[in-house]
């Protein structure tokens, strides 16, 4: 009678950590080999990269106690046996790594733009956040200010876009070019995939081409040619013919990653949403773009990952991004011979940007996924 | 009977490429009339209904929906869906929304209806369809036969004149038909003009006012159910029902 109301559990080598380790670690002596190579592999590796990048290493000081102002003061130099990385190139390069030339005094105005950023992206990343839609209102206006704060107007001495670099560059680059070329590669992609051929046609034909050209081509494009098509005694900054390049690219990538989630959603969904009364706007708006977007989303962040990454493309046509303030302060006679340091920053600074858009993509997915059973019909 | 007809199709002809799915048809609905679709699969009866509110285009031939002829004009044809609800065999259920929202999305939306009032139409609504306690729950939670009614109260929550069902149960398993069937009687009891596409000869003989059988995208035979299953003229309808009847 007891027998009912016990439940009866699985065995205990199956669950739990030594379970894990079993299944996963040694489940076999071929696995089990692995297993220890690779510890043995971690063992070696890991002592020695803290060592280098943290215990050996100077930061501003070098092993007598000196202040590093140049490459021959680290530790590294001075004693090939002792030293570690020398970090102090950073610690001396920061400001021009973090703003390239923007001048000195008006720096908080960069600051604030950094800090305003983050705060516009909490929003977007918090959907729980309460008071959320005021935020929203923010994240809406906040490239209006950022324009005035960083380029100057209203009051704000104007900063010339060719003494910004650095993060400063990455930043507004990837992150605009991200922000405008989603809703352009959805209306690329709805347009492609219209029924009124004009429109389908120019949509492909724009995709087609942009989609067929190297970035840096586009780069070059924008840079010499776009100048052309102006009308006469309109100069157009340096730093936007570049965004121009930059998000037609992401926005002809943008659109087919969108089209292949729109050919996701089955033909049922239209014919409801067409039964209800919806018009063609609404239809797409409610139903079949949250849907597609949804299914997109790995995509989409993969690809605006990658344009974070092609910013650094922008070095061809002189504009210092992060990886650009890298090359010139490796150029700098003082600090030759740094490349370890210097494109280990530089990659790591890259790294926890995209990771971090990587993760939150990951987050989206579960949050998105739950209750929801998209495969139901 | 002289009464003004809702729906009125007249010569109506549809091809899809070479194939002509629909042959002159012709068929007059009154208000609060039960019409029960059968043929078998390929005979054009889903496509007919589909042209009734534009889902599908037809070519020649005219149809006329509560006094709105349907023709190129966009205006005409949101008009006529407002009128016209329509029920899927594959139940179209927006999988992203809930059921509450899958309901009050195009009452908002397009009759710009205010949210509260439109939540409390969603819960009447699914009141009448038995399941008001799935209100907060996602589409792939339910069961076929739930999607199926949470469907129906979405196209009653627009207040249409007119439904139509398209093979609304042949996607369901066998226990679950009734509870979607015993819904459209309700429905019909309620005095909607209804046209159904379907094979439950059981729904027909109860609620049918009129029965029309298609093969070969055309009408074959109009009768009442009395007639269509006791006496039927063509000797395709007799092979047709000797088929469905003895499964």
């Amino acid at each position: 009678m007891n027998e009912i109301n016990q439940v009866r559990k699985p065995p205990v080598a199956t669950t739990g950590i030594i379970g894990w380790f079993r299944i996963n670690l040694f489940f076999n002596w071929t696995n089990s080999l692995i297993t220890l190579f690779v510890i043995y592999c971690l063992y070696q590796f890991i002592p020695w990269i803290l060592d280098w990048t943290i215990f050996s290493a100077d930061f501003k000081y070098n092993y007598l106690g000196e202040q590093i102002t140049n490459q021959e003061m680290c530790s590294r130099n001075l004693d090939p046996e002792n030293g570690g990385a020398c970090w102090a190139v950073i610690y001396v390069r920061f400001y021009q790594f973090i703003y390239g030339f923007y001048p000195k005094v008006e720096v908080w105005r960069v600051n604030v733009a950094y800090v305003m950023l983050a705060v516009a992206l909490l929003p977007l990343l918090y959907t729980q956040l309460p008071y959320r839609k005021y935020f929203l209102y923010f994240t809406y206006i906040f490239p209006v200010i950022a324009y005035f704060l960083l380029n100057g107007g209203l009051g704000f001495t104007e900063v010339s876009t060719n003494k910004w670099g650095g993060l400063l560059v990455t930043l507004v680059l990837g992150c605009t070019g991200i922000a405008l070329a989603f809703p352009i590669g959805i209306m690329l992609a709805l347009g492609r995939r219209s029924k009124l051929p004009v429109i389908s046609m120019m949509c492909t034909l724009f995709i087609e081409f942009i989609r067929g050209v190297p970035l840096i081509t586009l780069l070059f494009f924008g840079m010499v040619m776009l100048p052309l098509f102006l009308p006469e005694g309109i100069d157009m900054d340096g730093l936007v013919r570049v965004l121009v390049a930059v998000t037609l690219f992401q926005s002809a990538y943008m659109a087919e990653v969108i089209r292949g989630g729109l050919q996701a959603i089955p033909p049922g969904q239209y014919e409801a949403a067409k039964s209800l009364g919806m018009s063609y706007w609404r239809m797409n708006l409610l139903i079949v773009l949250p849907q597609a977007i949804r299914i997109s989303i790995p995509p989409i962040v993969n690809t605006s990952i990658g344009l974070f990454k092609d910013t650094t493309l922008v070095i061809i046509v002189g504009i210092l991004d992060l990886l650009g303030i890298g090359r010139g302060t490796l150029a700098d006679t003082n600090w030759l011979g740094l490349s370890y340091e210097i494109y280990f920053f530089v990659s790591l600074v890259f790294f926890i940007f995209t990771f971090g858009m990587s993760r939150y993509s990951l987050y989206l997915e579960k949050k998105l996924k739950t209750g929801i059973n998209m495969g139901a019909d | 009977m002289s009464e003004e007809s809702i729906i009125s199709l007249k010569n109506v002809n549809k091809w899809f490429g070479d194939f002509h799915v629909l042959q002159d048809v012709n068929l007059e609905v009154k208000k609060k009339e039960r019409i029960v679709v059968c043929g078998p699969s390929g005979s054009g009866k889903s496509t007919m209904i589909r042209c009734i509110n534009r889902l599908e285009e037809h070519q020649e031939g005219s149809i006329v929906v509560d006094g709105i002829e349907l023709t190129g004009n966009l205006k005409n044809i949101d008009n006529v869906r407002k009128e016209v609800g329509m029920v899927f065999q594959q139940f179209n259920l927006f999988p992203h929304l809930s059921v509450k929202e899958n309901i009050t999305l195009a009452p908002i939306w397009v009759k710009k209806m205010p949210k509260a009032e439109a939540e409390e139409l969603a819960m009447r609504q699914l009141e009448i369809v038995k399941i008001p306690e799935q209100a907060n729950k996602y589409p792939g939670q339910l069961s076929g036969g739930q999607q199926q009614r949470v469907a129906i109260a979405r196209s009653l929550a627009m207040n249409p004149n007119i439904m139509l069902f398209d093979e609304p149960t042949s996607a369901l398993d066998p226990e679950m038909i009734k509870e979607v069937l015993d819904v459209m009687v309700d429905l019909a009891n309620g005095g909607m003009t209804m046209i159904v596409v379907t094979h439950e000869m059981g729904f027909a003989k109860t609620v049918a006012d009129r029965m029309v059988f298609m093969d070969e995208g055309k009408i074959v035979e109009e009768a009442s159910p009395d007639k269509f299953f006791n006496n039927p003229d063509s000797d395709r309808t007799k092979l047709f029902l000797s088929q469905i009847l003895h499964q």
